[in-house]
């Protein structure tokens, strides 16, 4: 018997913790307040929860929140690997339990003091000996070790066969910062900046300056996942999970697949869009605003073709043409994004795509918003879900 | 480089891949090659992707090949490198691709499809690994 997942299970609350530099608190304080805020958001109490899912990446057992939160019994927990690869997965996995009854009401969570305690940039490194310390080794002697420097590698690829790419990498930078300043929660608050900033701004890696990469943070998301059903009576309407799927293609490496034919893509990314819609009955055309994961800013663009929001190598023209703007086709990272609004490795992104259906961005577009897709960190195995309105 | 107090990041070395660093360590830049079907892979792995064999041996790579992407590191910058720093994805004469570092070139003269060979760089240290320079 296959199970179609979509359409039985609903997000029914969301929450961000502040955003900082250095939060002061533990991380199990800054998911204990996530978990708690979107319980109440929902209009739950601690007590309805029977599921929990986070990242293998989160330094706090799920336990541990629940003892702090009072959260009762738990029968689904899980955690999804590859650090923002888990994103949209934390649902993926929930929807799972509430369609098959294994939990009724499960809480996604994620948060780290990713500034003042370790910091993504710093490197891998370290003694343990195992499949995955063996393949940085084939990097980290050569001193290729961040997460910037791997996606540089593809990104000078894409460069090579795409035109306009840094200046569509600049428009990506400059559209969620443009969002951010509009946003109270963001580093960005208030902070525009030109073309002039961006072309000064620090080089990283090659293509990538400062202003290409996500912001370092302390902070923490959560979101609430139940039936469809239950989600009806609830605070807020009832945001619909209509398609989610996670995917690592053939031929994987964890951030450094440069073996396959053609490395300029994002072929885990086309696999999970493929299956999202086949569950939804939703094509790209149904969907009117995204929340793409962007940790780097040229990552936007090899997803927007996995979606099939343009052809493959199109994607510099498409955002130029202005399409991620507020009024552009397909409003996108209306929260600043992890460039701008703060590196919650893409929860804050959830929680974002789900106030898009709610009609509570802060950035709120001005069209009608039905159907968002949000997406999972990619180079890594990833995945995206997409949620709307029910129908 | 000799400047250098600290040195590089060295591999964890396990059962799937001290024989290519031992390798490295001779002067060999090594690919391995299934017993069973002959395909070659890079970076090793203990099993052929292709036919599911555990037999393997490895040939000595002519160390030619073209540059396939790169990236130069400018940050952070890492104890033990010199900046910046010039990676290179090398598609190898015989079909497989290795990364490494571009040496005896400008960042800014390093370009797609141009033909590089290995040479072998040893460190203060003693430590061995396969280098690449545009080809003479």
């Amino acid at each position: 018997m296959t199970i179609n997942v979509s359409g039985e299970a609903a997000i029914a609350g969301v929450a961000n913790t502040e955003f900082s530099k250095n939060s002061g608190v533990s991380e199990l304080e800054l998911a204990s307040v996530a978990v708690r805020d979107a319980i109440a958001d929902a209009g739950l109490k601690p007590s309805d929860v029977d599921g929990m899912t986070t990242f293998t990446l989160d330094n706090t057992d799920e336990i541990e929140i629940a003892r702090a939160v009072g959260i009762g019994d738990l029968t689904f927990y899980s955690r999804v690997p590859h650090g923002g690869g888990a994103a949209t997965g934390l649902v993926h996995q929930a929807v799972m339990a509430v369609a098959t009854g294994m939990a009724e009401v499960v809480v996604c969570y994620r948060a780290l003091n990713g500034r003042s305690g370790h910091r993504y940039s710093s490197g891998v490194a370290g003694p343990l000996l195992t499949s995955d310390a063996i393949h940085w080794g084939w990097y980290t002697p050569y001193g290729l070790m961040t997460p910037a420097s791997w996606v540089a590698m593809y990104t000078q690829r894409y460069m090579h066969l795409a035109e306009n790419v840094q200046d569509a990498m600049f428009e990506i930078a400059h559209v969620q910062r443009q969002y951010a300043a509009k946003n109270p929660a963001a580093f960005f608050y208030q902070r525009p900046f030109d073309r002039a900033d961006y072309d000064a701004s620090r080089p990283i890696v090659s293509p990538f300056k400062m202003l290409d990469c996500c912001m370092e943070t302390d902070g923490g998301s959560a979101v609430v996942v139940t039936t469809a059903e239950r989600a009806k009576d609830l605070k807020h309407p009832a945001v619909i999970v209509k398609g989610v799927a996670q995917a690592a293609a053939a031929d994987m490496e964890s951030m450094t697949s440069f073996y396959r034919p053609e490395i300029a893509r994002i072929p885990s990314m086309d696999i999970a869009a493929k299956m999202a819609y086949e569950q939804s009955g939703l094509c790209a055309d149904d969907i009117d605003a995204a929340v793409i994961y962007d940790a780097f800013t040229p990552i936007v663009l090899w997803q927007l073709e996995s979606w099939g929001f343009c052809d493959l190598l199109e994607a510099p023209k498409f955002v130029l043409d202005g399409a991620l703007r507020s009024d552009g086709r397909l409003p996108t990272n209306t929260h600043g994004g992890q460039l701008s609004e703060a590196y919650i490795h893409g929860v804050n992104g959830v929680v974002e795509a789900t106030r898009l259906v709610r009609g509570q961005s802060v950035n709120q577009p001005a069209k009608e918003v039905n159907n968002v897709l949000v997406t999972s960190g990619v180079g890594v195995p990833t995945g995206g879900a997409l949620l709307g309105r029910s129908d | 480089m000799s400047e250098s107090l600290v040195s590089r990041i060295k591999p964890v070395l396990g059962l799937d891949n001290k024989w290519w660093w031992d390798q490295a360590a001779e002067g060999v830049l090594a690919i391995q090659r299934c017993q069973g079907c002959q395909s070659l892979r890079h970076p090793p792995r203990p099993m052929c992707d292709q036919c599911q064999s555990q037999e393997w041996d490895f040939i000595s790579a002519s160390g030619k090949g073209t540059v396939c992407s790169f990236t130069v590191l400018h940050h952070p910058k890492f104890p033990g490198y010199d900046y910046p720093l010039i990676i290179v994805l090398v598609e190898l004469a015989e079909g497989t691709r290795i990364t490494s570092q571009l040496t005896g070139c400008e960042p800014d003269e390093v370009d797609f499809d141009m033909p590089v060979e290995m040479v072998m760089q040893r460190d203060a240290d003693g430590f061995q690994l396969p280098y690449f320079r545009p080809s003479q």
